[in-house]
Protein backbone atom coordinates (compact mmCIF):
# COMPACT_ATOMS: atom_id res chain seq x y z
CA UNK A 1 0.00 0.00 0.00
CA UNK A 2 1.38 3.23 -0.92
CA UNK A 3 2.72 5.84 1.97
CA UNK A 4 2.40 9.12 0.14
CA UNK A 5 -0.43 11.30 -0.82
CA UNK A 6 -1.00 13.08 -4.40
CA UNK A 7 -2.68 15.76 -5.82
CA UNK A 8 -4.79 14.44 -8.60
CA UNK A 9 -6.24 18.36 -9.26
CA UNK A 10 -5.30 21.67 -9.03
CA UNK A 11 -7.13 25.33 -9.46
CA UNK A 12 -6.83 28.65 -8.57
CA UNK A 13 -8.58 31.92 -9.42
CA UNK A 14 -8.12 35.37 -8.90
CA UNK A 15 -10.06 38.08 -9.58
CA UNK A 16 -9.65 40.88 -12.66
CA UNK A 17 -9.95 43.98 -10.69
CA UNK A 18 -6.44 45.56 -9.85
CA UNK A 19 -5.25 48.41 -7.59
CA UNK A 20 -2.03 50.20 -8.32
CA UNK A 21 0.04 50.39 -5.09
CA UNK A 22 0.87 53.78 -6.38
CA UNK A 23 -2.98 54.80 -6.37
CA UNK A 24 -3.12 53.61 -2.31
CA UNK A 25 0.01 55.79 -1.86
CA UNK A 26 -1.79 58.92 -3.44
CA UNK A 27 -4.47 58.51 -1.27
CA UNK A 28 -2.77 58.29 1.76
CA UNK A 29 -0.03 61.21 0.39
CA UNK A 30 3.14 58.25 0.66
CA UNK A 31 4.43 60.46 -2.07
CA UNK A 32 8.03 59.14 -1.40
CA UNK A 33 7.62 56.21 -3.87
CA UNK A 34 8.28 53.69 -2.04
CA UNK A 35 5.36 51.34 -2.29
CA UNK A 36 5.92 47.46 -1.36
CA UNK A 37 4.73 45.73 -4.39
CA UNK A 38 3.30 46.93 -8.15
CA UNK A 39 0.01 46.12 -7.70
CA UNK A 40 -2.94 43.72 -5.74
CA UNK A 41 -6.06 42.21 -6.60
CA UNK A 42 -9.01 42.75 -5.66
CA UNK A 43 -12.48 40.89 -5.14
CA UNK A 44 -15.43 42.54 -7.08
CA UNK A 45 -18.22 43.63 -5.75
CA UNK A 46 -20.05 40.51 -6.26
CA UNK A 47 -17.27 38.60 -4.70
CA UNK A 48 -15.94 37.45 -1.64
CA UNK A 49 -14.12 34.10 -0.21
CA UNK A 50 -16.89 31.69 -1.21
CA UNK A 51 -17.64 32.84 -4.73
CA UNK A 52 -13.02 32.77 -4.65
CA UNK A 53 -13.15 29.20 -3.57
CA UNK A 54 -15.90 28.07 -5.78
CA UNK A 55 -14.09 29.08 -8.72
CA UNK A 56 -10.81 27.69 -7.97
CA UNK A 57 -12.45 24.40 -6.65
CA UNK A 58 -14.39 24.17 -9.99
CA UNK A 59 -10.87 24.63 -12.05
CA UNK A 60 -9.21 21.79 -9.77
CA UNK A 61 -12.35 19.23 -10.13
CA UNK A 62 -12.27 19.91 -14.06
CA UNK A 63 -8.41 19.20 -14.01
CA UNK A 64 -8.68 16.21 -11.80
CA UNK A 65 -11.37 14.90 -13.98
CA UNK A 66 -13.66 13.20 -10.99
CA UNK A 67 -16.96 12.78 -9.91
CA UNK A 68 -17.15 15.71 -7.47
CA UNK A 69 -19.71 13.06 -5.52
CA UNK A 70 -16.33 11.15 -4.41
CA UNK A 71 -14.87 13.72 -2.45
CA UNK A 72 -15.27 13.13 0.88
CA UNK A 73 -13.82 16.24 2.30
CA UNK A 74 -13.96 20.16 1.47
CA UNK A 75 -11.57 22.20 3.68
CA UNK A 76 -11.80 26.18 3.16
CA UNK A 77 -9.07 27.85 5.09
CA UNK A 78 -9.10 31.76 5.30
CA UNK A 79 -9.27 34.19 7.51
CA UNK A 80 -12.16 36.03 5.32
CA UNK A 81 -15.74 33.72 6.48
CA UNK A 82 -18.72 35.95 5.15
CA UNK A 83 -20.19 34.37 8.07
CA UNK A 84 -18.73 34.74 11.60
CA UNK A 85 -20.99 31.42 12.29
CA UNK A 86 -21.84 29.16 9.58
CA UNK A 87 -19.77 26.96 7.51
CA UNK A 88 -18.30 28.41 4.28
CA UNK A 89 -17.24 24.68 3.32
CA UNK A 90 -20.68 23.50 3.32
CA UNK A 91 -21.18 27.09 0.44
CA UNK A 92 -18.49 25.60 -1.42
CA UNK A 93 -19.03 21.56 -1.11
CA UNK A 94 -22.80 22.18 -2.43
CA UNK A 95 -21.40 24.66 -5.36
CA UNK A 96 -18.97 22.03 -6.40
CA UNK A 97 -21.73 19.17 -5.94
CA UNK A 98 -19.90 17.26 -3.41
CA UNK A 99 -22.93 17.15 -0.83
CA UNK A 100 -24.48 15.52 1.72
CA UNK A 101 -22.06 12.81 2.21
CA UNK A 102 -18.97 15.03 2.68
CA UNK A 103 -16.79 16.56 5.91
CA UNK A 104 -16.19 20.13 5.79
CA UNK A 105 -14.85 22.78 8.15
CA UNK A 106 -13.27 26.30 7.98
CA UNK A 107 -9.55 26.00 8.77
CA UNK A 108 -8.43 29.00 10.86
CA UNK A 109 -4.95 29.96 10.83
CA UNK A 110 -3.88 33.20 9.12
CA UNK A 111 -1.85 32.53 6.04
CA UNK A 112 -1.35 29.09 6.68
CA UNK A 113 -5.29 27.82 7.18
CA UNK A 114 -4.97 26.60 3.53
CA UNK A 115 -1.86 24.36 4.09
CA UNK A 116 -3.33 23.55 7.46
CA UNK A 117 -5.85 21.51 5.44
CA UNK A 118 -3.38 19.86 3.59
CA UNK A 119 -1.82 17.87 6.37
CA UNK A 120 -5.84 17.33 7.20
CA UNK A 121 -6.67 15.62 3.35
CA UNK A 122 -3.53 13.88 3.03
CA UNK A 123 -3.92 11.87 6.44
CA UNK A 124 -7.95 11.35 5.37
CA UNK A 125 -6.63 9.70 1.57
CA UNK A 126 -3.71 8.09 3.57
CA UNK A 127 -5.92 6.38 6.10
CA UNK A 128 -8.22 5.06 3.66
CA UNK A 129 -11.49 6.95 4.99
CA UNK A 130 -11.93 8.47 1.36
CA UNK A 131 -11.11 8.68 -2.17
CA UNK A 132 -10.33 12.21 -2.45
CA UNK A 133 -10.01 15.17 -0.30
CA UNK A 134 -10.14 19.09 -1.22
CA UNK A 135 -8.00 21.41 0.74
CA UNK A 136 -8.64 25.23 -0.10
CA UNK A 137 -6.74 28.65 0.53
CA UNK A 138 -8.49 31.50 0.32
CA UNK A 139 -9.12 34.88 0.85
CA UNK A 140 -10.66 38.45 0.59
CA UNK A 141 -7.99 40.19 2.51
CA UNK A 142 -8.43 43.54 4.16
CA UNK A 143 -5.92 46.59 5.26
CA UNK A 144 -7.47 49.03 7.77
CA UNK A 145 -7.17 52.25 5.59
CA UNK A 146 -4.16 54.00 5.38
CA UNK A 147 -2.21 50.93 7.25
CA UNK A 148 1.13 49.44 5.47
CA UNK A 149 -0.85 46.14 5.20
CA UNK A 150 -3.65 48.39 2.72
CA UNK A 151 -0.89 48.33 0.02
CA UNK A 152 -0.52 44.33 -0.08
CA UNK A 153 -4.05 42.79 1.60
CA UNK A 154 -5.06 40.97 -1.81
CA UNK A 155 -7.76 38.55 -2.63
CA UNK A 156 -7.46 35.14 -4.62
CA UNK A 157 -6.93 31.35 -3.55
CA UNK A 158 -6.43 27.70 -4.85
CA UNK A 159 -7.81 24.30 -4.29
CA UNK A 160 -6.15 21.24 -4.47
CA UNK A 161 -7.54 17.58 -4.54
CA UNK A 162 -5.71 14.99 -2.77
CA UNK A 163 -5.77 11.18 -3.15
CA UNK A 164 -3.27 8.17 -2.94
CA UNK A 165 -0.33 8.52 -5.42
CA UNK A 166 -0.98 6.72 -8.42
CA UNK A 167 -0.20 7.21 -11.81
CA UNK A 168 -3.15 9.22 -12.24
CA UNK A 169 -1.57 12.13 -9.67
CA UNK A 170 0.26 15.48 -10.69
CA UNK A 171 2.53 14.84 -7.74
CA UNK A 172 2.85 13.45 -4.66
CA UNK A 173 4.06 14.08 -0.99
CA UNK A 174 7.41 13.08 0.17
CA UNK A 175 8.07 14.79 2.72
CA UNK A 176 5.55 17.18 5.20
CA UNK A 177 6.45 19.46 8.54
CA UNK A 178 4.32 21.50 10.72
CA UNK A 179 6.38 24.34 12.72
CA UNK A 180 4.00 26.12 15.54
CA UNK A 181 4.62 28.67 18.46
CA UNK A 182 2.29 31.07 20.28
CA UNK A 183 3.77 34.25 18.55
CA UNK A 184 1.56 37.27 18.25
CA UNK A 185 2.78 39.18 15.38
CA UNK A 186 -0.57 39.83 13.42
CA UNK A 187 -4.50 39.42 15.08
CA UNK A 188 -8.10 39.97 14.98
CA UNK A 189 -10.45 40.37 17.60
CA UNK A 190 -14.21 39.79 17.62
CA UNK A 191 -16.00 42.38 15.62
CA UNK A 192 -13.12 43.91 14.51
CA UNK A 193 -13.13 44.52 10.97
CA UNK A 194 -9.67 45.10 10.21
CA UNK A 195 -6.39 42.98 11.64
CA UNK A 196 -3.83 44.35 14.06
CA UNK A 197 0.09 43.96 13.12
CA UNK A 198 3.46 44.11 15.55
CA UNK A 199 4.86 46.28 13.01
CA UNK A 200 8.72 44.87 12.65
CA UNK A 201 7.91 42.14 14.81
CA UNK A 202 6.49 40.70 11.56
CA UNK A 203 9.82 39.64 10.23
CA UNK A 204 12.30 37.76 12.09
CA UNK A 205 10.84 36.21 15.21
CA UNK A 206 7.85 35.54 13.27
CA UNK A 207 8.06 35.39 9.29
CA UNK A 208 11.69 34.34 8.86
CA UNK A 209 11.96 32.10 11.95
CA UNK A 210 9.00 29.87 11.25
CA UNK A 211 9.92 29.37 7.67
CA UNK A 212 13.84 28.90 7.95
CA UNK A 213 12.83 26.82 10.96
CA UNK A 214 9.78 24.75 8.71
CA UNK A 215 11.81 24.31 6.20
CA UNK A 216 15.24 23.04 7.98
CA UNK A 217 13.43 20.51 9.47
CA UNK A 218 12.01 19.12 6.58
CA UNK A 219 15.91 18.88 5.04
CA UNK A 220 17.10 17.12 7.94
CA UNK A 221 13.94 14.72 8.00
CA UNK A 222 13.80 14.14 4.26
CA UNK A 223 18.20 14.35 3.83
CA UNK A 224 17.23 16.73 1.20
CA UNK A 225 19.00 19.88 0.16
CA UNK A 226 17.98 22.91 -1.65
CA UNK A 227 20.10 21.74 -4.57
CA UNK A 228 17.48 18.54 -5.14
CA UNK A 229 14.55 21.23 -6.01
CA UNK A 230 14.03 22.53 -8.97
CA UNK A 231 11.37 25.29 -7.65
CA UNK A 232 10.52 26.61 -4.27
CA UNK A 233 7.25 28.74 -2.97
CA UNK A 234 7.25 30.91 0.25
CA UNK A 235 4.44 32.62 1.73
CA UNK A 236 4.38 36.63 0.10
CA UNK A 237 3.31 39.23 2.68
CA UNK A 238 5.08 41.62 -0.10
CA UNK A 239 7.73 41.32 -2.91
CA UNK A 240 10.75 41.14 -0.24
CA UNK A 241 10.15 38.65 2.70
CA UNK A 242 10.32 35.70 0.40
CA UNK A 243 13.05 36.48 -2.12
CA UNK A 244 15.12 37.23 1.43
CA UNK A 245 13.75 33.80 3.31
CA UNK A 246 15.27 32.34 -0.04
CA UNK A 247 18.66 33.55 -0.02
CA UNK A 248 18.56 32.72 3.81
CA UNK A 249 17.57 28.56 3.18
CA UNK A 250 20.22 28.54 0.30
CA UNK A 251 17.54 28.73 -2.75
CA UNK A 252 17.95 31.11 -5.99
CA UNK A 253 15.85 33.44 -7.75
CA UNK A 254 15.76 31.59 -10.79
CA UNK A 255 14.16 28.69 -8.48
CA UNK A 256 11.29 31.35 -6.74
CA UNK A 257 10.53 32.84 -9.96
CA UNK A 258 7.67 31.07 -10.89
CA UNK A 259 5.71 30.98 -7.74
CA UNK A 260 6.56 34.56 -7.04
CA UNK A 261 3.98 36.33 -7.73
CA UNK A 262 3.66 39.09 -4.86
CA UNK A 263 4.65 41.66 -7.27
CA UNK A 264 1.74 41.86 -9.07
CA UNK A 265 -1.42 40.50 -7.29
CA UNK A 266 -0.53 41.27 -3.70
CA UNK A 267 -0.69 38.95 -0.50
CA UNK A 268 -3.77 36.94 -0.91
CA UNK A 269 -3.08 35.34 2.72
CA UNK A 270 -4.45 31.66 2.77
CA UNK A 271 -4.44 31.75 -1.09
CA UNK A 272 -0.67 33.73 -1.18
CA UNK A 273 1.45 30.58 -0.99
CA UNK A 274 -1.01 28.35 -2.76
CA UNK A 275 -1.69 30.09 -5.93
CA UNK A 276 2.22 30.29 -5.93
CA UNK A 277 2.48 26.62 -5.69
CA UNK A 278 -0.11 26.35 -8.87
CA UNK A 279 1.58 28.50 -10.77
CA UNK A 280 4.67 26.55 -10.24
CA UNK A 281 2.86 23.47 -11.17
CA UNK A 282 2.00 25.05 -14.55
CA UNK A 283 5.45 25.34 -15.68
CA UNK A 284 6.84 22.39 -13.46
CA UNK A 285 7.67 19.04 -15.58
CA UNK A 286 7.78 15.40 -14.48
CA UNK A 287 10.31 15.07 -11.83
CA UNK A 288 10.81 18.30 -11.03
CA UNK A 289 11.04 18.74 -6.72
CA UNK A 290 8.78 21.41 -5.45
CA UNK A 291 9.58 23.18 -2.07
CA UNK A 292 6.19 24.76 -0.61
CA UNK A 293 6.40 26.52 2.32
CA UNK A 294 3.59 28.59 3.83
CA UNK A 295 3.28 31.12 6.71
CA UNK A 296 0.92 31.58 8.98
CA UNK A 297 0.68 34.73 11.73
CA UNK A 298 0.01 33.45 14.96
CA UNK A 299 2.50 31.94 14.32
CA UNK A 300 3.64 29.14 11.97
CA UNK A 301 4.89 27.60 8.76
CA UNK A 302 4.22 24.42 6.76
CA UNK A 303 6.45 22.87 4.50
CA UNK A 304 6.27 20.25 2.10
CA UNK A 305 8.51 18.52 -0.54
CA UNK A 306 5.90 17.42 -3.49
CA UNK A 307 7.57 16.14 -6.69
CA UNK A 308 5.75 16.09 -9.92
CA UNK A 309 5.00 13.24 -11.74
CA UNK A 310 3.96 12.49 -15.86
CA UNK A 311 0.67 12.63 -15.08
CA UNK A 312 1.36 16.34 -14.95
CA UNK A 313 1.33 17.18 -19.26
CA UNK A 314 -1.86 15.80 -19.78
CA UNK A 315 -3.64 18.14 -16.88
CA UNK A 316 -2.52 21.74 -18.42
CA UNK A 317 -5.44 22.07 -20.98
CA UNK A 318 -8.26 23.44 -20.83
CA UNK A 319 -7.98 24.86 -17.44
CA UNK A 320 -6.62 28.66 -17.57
CA UNK A 321 -2.96 29.06 -16.24
CA UNK A 322 -2.53 31.02 -13.32
CA UNK A 323 -0.45 33.59 -15.49
CA UNK A 324 -3.21 34.22 -17.56
CA UNK A 325 -5.61 34.24 -15.00
CA UNK A 326 -3.06 37.29 -13.68
CA UNK A 327 -3.26 38.54 -17.34
CA UNK A 328 -7.21 39.33 -17.54
CA UNK A 329 -7.27 42.45 -15.34
CA UNK A 330 -9.40 45.79 -14.96
CA UNK A 331 -7.62 48.60 -13.41
CA UNK A 332 -10.08 50.29 -10.58
CA UNK A 333 -9.01 53.68 -8.78
CA UNK A 334 -9.08 53.96 -5.13
CA UNK A 335 -12.57 55.21 -4.71
CA UNK A 336 -13.68 52.05 -6.58
CA UNK A 337 -11.81 50.37 -4.49
CA UNK A 338 -13.49 51.11 -0.95
CA UNK A 339 -16.94 50.52 -2.37
CA UNK A 340 -15.85 47.42 -3.69
CA UNK A 341 -14.48 46.31 -0.67
CA UNK A 342 -17.50 47.42 1.40
CA UNK A 343 -15.53 50.10 3.27
CA UNK A 344 -18.27 52.82 2.86
CA UNK A 345 -20.63 52.43 5.60
CA UNK A 346 -23.51 54.61 5.89
CA UNK B 1 -36.69 36.60 -1.02
CA UNK B 2 -37.18 34.09 2.25
CA UNK B 3 -34.43 32.10 3.32
CA UNK B 4 -36.59 28.85 2.51
CA UNK B 5 -37.32 30.00 -0.90
CA UNK B 6 -33.18 30.46 -1.54
CA UNK B 7 -32.57 27.04 0.36
CA UNK B 8 -35.30 25.33 -2.16
CA UNK B 9 -33.68 26.69 -4.95
CA UNK B 10 -30.06 25.98 -4.30
CA UNK B 11 -29.44 22.80 -6.65
CA UNK B 12 -30.46 25.25 -9.70
CA UNK B 13 -29.29 28.17 -8.65
CA UNK B 14 -25.87 26.70 -7.24
CA UNK B 15 -24.89 24.03 -10.11
CA UNK B 16 -26.96 24.81 -12.94
CA UNK B 17 -29.60 21.70 -12.93
CA UNK B 18 -32.50 22.57 -15.08
CA UNK B 19 -35.21 20.25 -16.43
CA UNK B 20 -34.96 17.67 -19.76
CA UNK B 21 -38.41 16.59 -21.31
CA UNK B 22 -37.52 12.60 -21.75
CA UNK B 23 -40.40 12.44 -24.36
CA UNK B 24 -38.73 15.55 -27.08
CA UNK B 25 -35.82 16.16 -25.41
CA UNK B 26 -36.20 20.09 -24.39
CA UNK B 27 -34.57 21.56 -21.37
CA UNK B 28 -35.76 24.44 -19.29
CA UNK B 29 -34.37 26.31 -16.90
CA UNK B 30 -35.55 27.23 -14.34
CA UNK B 31 -36.67 23.75 -14.19
CA UNK B 32 -40.38 22.64 -15.15
CA UNK B 33 -42.94 20.15 -14.36
CA UNK B 34 -44.73 19.94 -17.76
CA UNK B 35 -43.03 19.96 -21.05
CA UNK B 36 -44.19 23.27 -23.02
CA UNK B 37 -43.36 21.74 -26.22
CA UNK B 38 -45.22 18.42 -25.70
CA UNK B 39 -47.16 18.82 -22.53
CA UNK B 40 -45.41 15.60 -21.31
CA UNK B 41 -45.17 15.61 -17.35
CA UNK B 42 -41.82 12.77 -17.42
CA UNK B 43 -39.36 15.79 -16.96
CA UNK B 44 -36.09 14.81 -15.89
CA UNK B 45 -33.16 16.67 -13.73
CA UNK B 46 -29.96 17.84 -15.65
CA UNK B 47 -26.99 19.70 -15.51
CA UNK B 48 -27.06 22.24 -18.05
CA UNK B 49 -24.17 23.33 -20.09
CA UNK B 50 -21.55 26.09 -18.12
CA UNK B 51 -21.13 28.12 -21.61
CA UNK B 52 -22.98 29.24 -24.03
CA UNK B 53 -23.78 33.37 -25.56
CA UNK B 54 -25.46 36.53 -25.30
CA UNK B 55 -29.12 36.56 -27.06
CA UNK B 56 -29.73 40.19 -25.90
CA UNK B 57 -29.30 42.03 -22.86
CA UNK B 58 -30.50 45.34 -20.88
CA UNK B 59 -28.71 47.97 -18.84
CA UNK B 60 -30.26 47.88 -15.43
CA UNK B 61 -30.17 51.66 -13.48
CA UNK B 62 -33.33 51.36 -11.33
CA UNK B 63 -32.65 48.21 -9.69
CA UNK B 64 -34.96 46.15 -7.27
CA UNK B 65 -34.43 46.26 -3.70
CA UNK B 66 -31.50 44.71 -2.63
CA UNK B 67 -29.48 45.03 -5.77
CA UNK B 68 -28.22 48.94 -5.57
CA UNK B 69 -25.11 48.36 -4.94
CA UNK B 70 -24.36 46.57 -8.52
CA UNK B 71 -26.14 49.49 -10.37
CA UNK B 72 -25.31 50.00 -13.64
CA UNK B 73 -25.25 45.70 -13.88
CA UNK B 74 -26.05 44.01 -17.31
CA UNK B 75 -29.06 41.29 -17.32
CA UNK B 76 -29.35 39.42 -20.56
CA UNK B 77 -31.16 36.31 -21.74
CA UNK B 78 -28.07 33.64 -22.50
CA UNK B 79 -27.97 30.47 -24.93
CA UNK B 80 -26.25 27.87 -23.55
CA UNK B 81 -24.51 25.13 -25.57
CA UNK B 82 -26.97 22.82 -24.86
CA UNK B 83 -29.98 25.07 -26.04
CA UNK B 84 -31.41 25.70 -22.89
CA UNK B 85 -32.25 29.51 -22.88
CA UNK B 86 -31.89 31.52 -19.15
CA UNK B 87 -31.85 34.82 -17.80
CA UNK B 88 -28.98 36.08 -15.81
CA UNK B 89 -27.10 38.94 -14.13
CA UNK B 90 -23.52 39.69 -16.76
CA UNK B 91 -20.83 40.25 -14.65
CA UNK B 92 -16.85 41.37 -14.57
CA UNK B 93 -17.64 43.21 -17.32
CA UNK B 94 -18.91 46.69 -18.43
CA UNK B 95 -22.00 47.17 -20.56
CA UNK B 96 -20.33 48.58 -24.08
CA UNK B 97 -17.64 45.51 -23.80
CA UNK B 98 -20.49 43.22 -24.56
CA UNK B 99 -22.59 42.21 -28.28
CA UNK B 100 -25.14 39.88 -29.25
CA UNK B 101 -23.07 36.58 -29.69
CA UNK B 102 -20.69 37.45 -26.93
CA UNK B 103 -19.50 33.56 -25.45
CA UNK B 104 -19.92 33.87 -21.67
CA UNK B 105 -19.54 31.07 -19.12
CA UNK B 106 -20.86 30.73 -15.78
CA UNK B 107 -19.77 31.61 -12.65
CA UNK B 108 -20.64 31.24 -9.04
CA UNK B 109 -21.36 35.06 -7.55
CA UNK B 110 -23.01 36.81 -4.57
CA UNK B 111 -26.37 37.84 -6.03
CA UNK B 112 -27.62 39.98 -3.11
CA UNK B 113 -27.66 40.41 0.53
CA UNK B 114 -29.64 40.59 3.23
CA UNK B 115 -27.96 44.17 4.47
CA UNK B 116 -25.25 43.35 7.13
CA UNK B 117 -26.80 40.27 9.71
CA UNK B 118 -29.17 38.44 7.05
CA UNK B 119 -28.43 35.77 4.81
CA UNK B 120 -26.04 36.01 1.90
CA UNK B 121 -27.57 34.68 -1.44
CA UNK B 122 -24.89 33.60 -3.84
CA UNK B 123 -25.58 31.70 -7.30
CA UNK B 124 -24.84 31.47 -11.00
CA UNK B 125 -23.80 34.61 -13.15
CA UNK B 126 -22.12 34.93 -16.31
CA UNK B 127 -19.23 36.63 -17.50
CA UNK B 128 -17.39 36.92 -21.09
CA UNK B 129 -14.96 34.62 -22.05
CA UNK B 130 -11.80 36.43 -23.01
Amino acid sequence: MTKEAGIIGYGAYIPIYRIKAQEIARMWGNNNGHVPIMEKAVAGIDEDLVTIAVEAAKYAIRRAKIDPREIGAVYVGTESKPYAVKPSGTIVAEAIGATPLVVTADFEFACKAGTEAFHACMDHVLAGRMKYAMAIGADTAQGRPGDQLEYTAASGGAAFIFTKKSDKTLAYCEGAVSFVTDTPDFWRRAHEHYPMHAERFTGKPAYFHHIVSSVKTLMETTGLRPSDFKYAVFHQPNAKFPVKVAKMLGFTLDQIKPGLLSPEIGNCYAGSSLVGFAATLDVANPDDRILLASYGSGAGSDAFSFVVQDTILEKRNPIPSVRSLISERKYIDYSMYVKFRGKIRA
Amino acid sequence: MSVPRHWREIPKRYRLIGSKCSNCGRTYFPPRNVCRECGTTKLEEVKLSETGRIITWSVVHEPPRGFERYVPYVIAIVELDDGTRLMSQITDCEPEELQIGTRVHAVFRKIREEGESGIIYYGYKFKPIK
